[in-house]
């Protein structure tokens, strides 16, 4: 942003009245912005809850989510008849407090989401920028391979990997790191090239400036705009394949308290104790609402174009 | 349109050459597929004497021509387990699957395009806030944890439905779905359900706005042929291709829903395959999907280019 600034100044040109402003004021329009959207608030403070019970799990977790306690196994939700007011959620099959597993199973949940999108991220950024800005045949190679991947029937690989690769939290970041590069070079491309064409590159180049510095100063900054609302999207979707493979048992071992493998437990139990496969349930629900909620209103936000658009 | 097909059939089968392709090296991955098939106390001799019999020992460029000209005969190889050809694993289940998949799918056309066009016609109205609830809640509901809600409601407390099993009721030689297929069908539908919502809503009010439904109502059509003649016809046509893509998204995205009604389709095949390290089954389930999606996707595009002359023509 800086860069940009800096750049208008010394070309004189007048790249956006706002940014001359400085940051607060920018602050103040996205905060406004976020205060009409009552949809948007409320799913980013419910991402926001979930970011907090992950950071903070310890202090505000009940109970350790590993203890078992066999005496209070399956005990119901606290507010029914049997229930206990030291178990808000009630227990699982060991007697483990099923909301400081809920709690912990976040940090899972978060930590894929978050590190998948950051591989794919940036290697689909990478990938697509050199596709989107060579264009020819290097282009036709790697869009070739991205719509190859993306015609594949993508549970039925991921199942495939992940039973081979083995349960670690680290495989299966690797896997959706991986897997969902082809998103992030398809978005790229696509923006690159609708940008190549517009007319502040074309300015810039008959300037003189470099391809590197198009690049880098022009293309790059307002791709980090649509990056972050698909970001969101598939980070919202990544949480929920893992908790899918969790509970097919080919996510992060067993003894780590994660919502996928709460939902595989809680599945053994259904008829008799169906609260222990509910609450986890939820907690996918309420993560995944959040995250939707949040990536229409960023797209809103930080695309103009579609800003105007009443939906 | 001989041109556009011609061009669209060349790019399948190059799809379905990297399908094998990583089919084949998904088993490398790890350095020695067969450890991954045996169990964890074999003995060396064993793993040696499987390595022999699966010809693993041979060199890996030989393997994938074998293994590339089996697939492309109709020879998927031996399921490890079963000791059958996985074909016929794979055909035997593929029907439960089908009528799985197409049922969702009905479910959620019944559902999606009525509510999309009711939203999409009458913005911000309650049709409205129900379409866009319905578009959200298709997004963010795990169908895994749907259909275990499911069950505990409409099977354990108010007995409607069987919660597991598949149940056919022949006429005339022909398998025909009955009520087990109601929760498995609504729980894998949602997500699709939810796709479709949003898509015939957000096509209704862009169609809406072009000149020339203004020129249709400015001649004074009523609203009710307005809608049919001009708006859902236009709208039907991409709507084609999201059908086409969510068919194919059903009908591999099923093992979860099938473990959990104990369906028995091909995701359920394919979650037995995992369970046992049947890994020949699970190449072979993996490729056979890819091939079904792959041709789902080619006659997606033929009938698209079929019922929209601008892209018959256009390139």
């Amino acid at each position: 942003m800086m860069n940009q600034t800096a750049n208008a100044q010394s070309t004189g040109l007048l790249v956006d009245e706002e940014l001359d402003r400085g940051l607060w004021p920018k602050v103040v329009y996205v905060g406004r912005l976020l205060i009409r959207d009552k949809a948007g608030m409320l799913g980013l403070a419910m991402f926001l809850i979930v970011v907090v019970a992950a950071v903070f799990a310890k202090p505000i977790a009940p109970h350790d989510p590993l203890k078992q306690n066999l005496r209070v196994a399956k005990t119901p939700p606290a507010w029914t008849e049997k229930g206990n007011s030291d178990h808000l959620l009630g227990t699982d099959n060991f007697g483990r407090d099923l909301f400081s597993r809920i709690i912990y199973g976040s940090r899972v949940s978060l930590t894929v989401g978050f590190f998948g999108v950051l591989i794919a991220g940036s290697l689909g950024l990478i990938v697509g920028l050199v596709s989107g800005y060579l264009g020819g045949r290097v282009d036709n190679v790697i869009m070739g391979t991205v719509n190859m991947i993306l015609a594949l029937p993508y549970l039925v690989f991921v199942v495939f990997i992940a039973a081979i690769l083995g349960r670690s939290l680290l495989n299966v970041i690797l896997i959706f790191g991986f897997t969902d590069i082809p998103i992030f070079v398809r978005i790229t491309r696509g923006e690159v090239l609708r940008m190549r064409e517009s007319g502040f590159v074309e300015s810039a180049h008959s300037i003189g400036a470099g391809k590197i510095r198009i690049l880098f100063d022009h293309i790059l900054p307002n791709l980090i705009g649509p990056l972050i609302t698909i970001a969101t999207f598939e980070m919202s979707a990544m949480i929920f394949y893992e908790a899918g493979l969790g509970f097919l048992g080919l996510s992060v071992p067993p003894s780590v308290p994660s919502w996928g493998n709460m939902l595989a437990t809680g599945r053994k139990y259904l008829t008799i104790y169906p609260w222990i496969a509910t609450f986890p349930g939820l907690a996918i629900v309420f993560t995944g609402l959040g995250m939707n909620l949040s990536g229409d209103w960023l797209r809103d936000v930080l695309d103009p174009r579609m800003r105007r658009v009443k939906r | 349109m001989q041109r556009y097909i011609m061009s669209r059939l060349i790019q399948s089968v190059m799809i379905l050459m990297g399908v094998l392709l990583i089919v084949f090296f998904m088993l490398q991955l790890t350095g020695d597929p067969v450890s991954l098939m045996v169990s964890r106390n074999a003995s060396p001799e064993q793993i040696e004497a499987l390595r022999e019999e699966l010809g693993f020992n041979r060199p890996m460029i030989v393997q994938f021509v074998d293994f590339a000209a089996g697939a492309l005969t109709g020879d998927f190889g031996m399921s490890l387990r079963h000791q059958q050809p996985a074909l016929k694993l794979i055909l035997g289940r593929l029907p439960a699957t089908v009528e799985l998949a197409s049922s969702a799918l009905f479910i959620a056309m019944l559902i999606g395009i009525p509510l999309g066009l009711l939203g999409g016609s009458n913005p911000r109205s309650i049709w409205d806030t129900l379409a866009r609830g319905a578009g959200l809640i298709g997004q963010t509901i795990p169908n895994f944890w749907l259909a275990l809600i499911l069950i505990v409601v409409f099977a354990v407390n108010l007995g409607w439905f069987p919660s597991f099993g598949r149940e056919t009721w022949s006429v005339f030689g022909l398998e025909l779905p009955t009520r087990s297929v109601v929760l498995p069908a609504f729980a894998l539908g949602v997500f699709t359900m939810g796709q479709l919502v949003r898509f015939t809503r957000s096509a209704v009010l862009e169609i809406k706005n072009e000149d020339f439904v203004r020129t249709a109502y400015s001649k004074g059509i009523a609203d009710r042929r307005i809608y049919v003649k001009h708006i859902l016809r236009n709208a039907a046509i991409p709507l084609i291709s999201i059908i086409g893509v969510q068919f194919g998204y059903l009908l591999s995205g099923s093992i979860y829903i099938e473990t959990i009604f104990s369906w028995p389709g091909l995701g359920n095949l394919l979650a037995e395959a995992i369970g046992n390290r049947d890994f020949a089954l699970v190449q072979a389930i993996a490729f056979f999907t890819s091939l079904v999606v792959v041709a789902l996707n080619l006659l997606t595009d033929i009938a698209y280019g079929l019922a929209d002359p601008r892209i018959r023509y256009g390139d």
